[in-house]
């Protein structure tokens, strides 16, 4: 095809293409997979009913979720719930209605992607699914609906940055202290309209439900895409789900417009304070803070890997009175899965909150807003002023684990004293199904 | 229309997140774009929504519009009245978003840090330049793809589609320079 060799963005760019774009280059692709939400879709419908166009271009692409204030807390959001449940049978496309999940995690339950898919979801987390190599991000309601009626959409071809994740994670190590010491690396505009590539020595010992955290957070640092390649574990994962997948790797001598390397084998526990996910350090530098409220959960961190994380800490220790644990899996399938092997029994033993499935926490939508002057950890994305509640509220970003040792000490701490030592708190390398 | 705007500066920091414009707690509690107006940058300038006035220009730091694909970010900005936006960086979702709306969003560097509050600002896409009149600094701005510039001259992709009968694509399958 072409003579210079090509990243992992411009192959996948290039398959959907015909041929290799550049950087900068503004081009019009066909659209895989649309999907929206009810905190996006009402807005959509309004532009498409205004401008004659409520249409969908071929409903099995198109796909809605009701999970950002699910079920509804207030009329305003019981009102967009009946607008997309209207529409969803009007034009027959698949809803995913209360309590199924978030959007991005019944994506991956589902196995509703392949490989270089382009996706454009009405929600800045899309990103998410560029764990599972492809490509994948956040548009807003107007390039959601404008795609959804015509099935296409423009891109601009991003910057490429290559991120090499180097050496063993030690065992307390997991994706989101990966994302976070990025994070902080990078700044919160650090990848603006960049696509971020994930190499490097480290990659074969992360797990699936990690990657996903990562790329995840990396519309953090403003970045378009958060790739992983098609190894071993991604090609496992999509077998297991049925999808056949071809060879696909970067060019080795693939150039790129910058590189980042990070010793994945000097990670502490990681935390970001507040006023910004990217303001990390380690968790010693906090230890001691005295928390009100903790969330486990959202997109970013509420898999299976995440609850069993938590559950090492909570099956031997309470959460301590006082303090308010809010636990909430990602999707209906890890909800039933951690029925099953007693993880929800155990966390709400301990004395958790255990939710359906809902964005709401993390949004500050419902399920434990936070009042002024109260202090939260959380292990979901985002920490700016009001993000959770009133706007003095202070919000840490930790991993699972240290949130949870956070619920049984009521303050901050290294999670390292309350786990039992030496175990990984990654999933094995290996694929599970929810 | 929307090419060159001229107006009284709104100086803001770095990182001014779409929560920070409108923040997600709102946006589940009003169903109606308008009801939302009176949280529109409600824990960062108060009383915004009544202070500013039309073709004001909001400058500000790095990463300005990170976090949620939320559109009623800009859309909101627009209609309070906000007739453009000039920052040290913009995140990508809200500069999609606000080239949508038809709200011109430029990059500049030198603008910014010199920029206080009041300063009249002139953003010319026609000619390129933002100029800080009250401090007599100009900059070149980086010039706009055609197609942005088509989509905002129209006033928005809305405007756009009314006015040519579809969006972009449906006329071009490439938009090289």
């Amino acid at each position: 095809m072409s003579s210079r060799e090509l990243t992992l963005t411009e192959a996948l760019l290039s398959r959907k293409l015909g041929r290799a774009p550049a950087p900068g280059d503004h081009v019009v692709v066909d659209v895989d997979l649309v999907y929206m939400h009810d905190g996006t879709f009402p807005l959509a419908l309004e532009v498409l009913r205004r401008l004659d166009m409520e249409k969908v271009f071929d409903p099995r692409r198109i796909i809605l979720f009701i999970d950002h204030a699910a079920p509804a807390p207030n009329l305003a959001a019981a009102i967009a719930h009946r607008i997309m449940r209207e529409f969803s049978r009007k034009h027959g496309v698949k809803l995913y209605d209360v309590g199924a999940g978030i959007s991005h995690q019944v994506v991956i339950d589902e196995g509703l992607i392949e490989p270089g898919n382009v996706i454009a979801g009405a929600d800045s987390h899309t990103v998410t699914l560029g764990a599972l190599t492809t490509l994948a991000t956040g548009f807003g309601s107007t390039d959601a609906a404008l795609a959804m009626a015509t099935g296409k959409t423009w891109l601009r071809v991003p910057e490429q940055v290559k991120v090499s994740i180097e050496g063993e994670p030690s065992w307390w190590v997991m994706g989101k202290d990966i994302a976070l010491a990025l994070l902080g690396e990078l700044g919160s505009d650090g990848a603006v309209y960049s696509s971020l590539e994930f190499q490097g020595s480290a990659i074969p010992y992360i797990s699936m439900d990690s990657r996903i955290t990562i790329s995840n957070m990396s519309v953090e640092a403003g970045a378009k895409y958060g790739l992983f390649p098609l190894d071993g574990l991604a090609k496992a994962w999509y077998k297991s789900r049925g999808i056949s997948t071809e060879p696909l790797e970067p060019g080795s001598k693939a150039t790129y417009s910058d590189e980042i390397v990070m010793e994945a084998s000097r990670l502490e526990p990681m935390i970001a304070a507040p006023p910004s996910p990217d303001n990390v350090t380690s968790v010693a530098e906090y230890e001691g803070v005295e928390v009100d409220q903790v969330f486990i959960g959202s997109c970013t961190n509420g898999r299976l890997e995440d609850f069993h994380a938590a559950a090492r800490v909570l099956k031997r220790h309470s959460v301590k009175q006082g303090v308010r644990c809010i636990a909430v899996p990602a999707s209906r399938r890890i909800y039933m899965r951690l029925l099953r092997e007693g993880i929800i029994e155990a966390l709400a033993g301990a004395g958790c909150v255990v939710a359906h499935s809902t964005c709401g926490p993390c949004i500050g939508a419902h399920l434990g807003l936070l009042a002024e002057g109260e202090v939260a950890i959380s292990t979901n994305n985002r920490n700016m002023p009001g993000r959770m509640g009133h706007r003095s509220a202070r919000i840490y970003l930790a991993n699972p684990a240290t949130a949870a040792a956070a619920a049984v000490k009521g303050r901050i701490v290294d999670p390292r004293e309350l786990l039992p030592l030496g175990s990984r708190l990654m999933d094995p390398v290996e694929v599970q199904m929810a | 229309m929307t090419l060159r705007v001229k107006g009284r500066a709104w100086v803001l920091g770095d990182g001014v997140s779409t929560d920070h414009i409108i923040s997600g707690k709102f946006k589940y509690q009003k169903a109606r774009l308008e009801d939302m107006l009176p949280y529109l940058l409600y824990d960062v300038i108060s009383d915004f929504y009544k202070r500013v006035r039309p073709g004001d220009v909001i400058v500000a730091g790095k990463g300005f519009g990170y976090g949620s694909s939320r559109e009623h970010a800009a859309r909101l900005l627009k209609m309070a009245g906000v007739g453009a936006v000039v920052a040290v960086s913009v995140h990508r979702i809200f500069y999609r978003n606000a080239v949508n709306v038809g709200l011109p969003v430029v990059v500049s560097t030198k603008i910014p840090p010199i920029t206080r509050e009041g300063d009249t600002i002139l953003v010319d896409l026609v000619e390129g330049i933002v100029v800080n009149e009250s401090k007599n600094i100009r900059e070149e701005i980086q010039s706009l793809h055609p197609l942005i510039v088509d989509i905002i001259k129209a006033g928005g992709i809305e405007e756009y589609i009314l006015k040519h009968g579809g969006p972009p694509w449906q006329f071009r399958s490439s938009f090289s320079k």
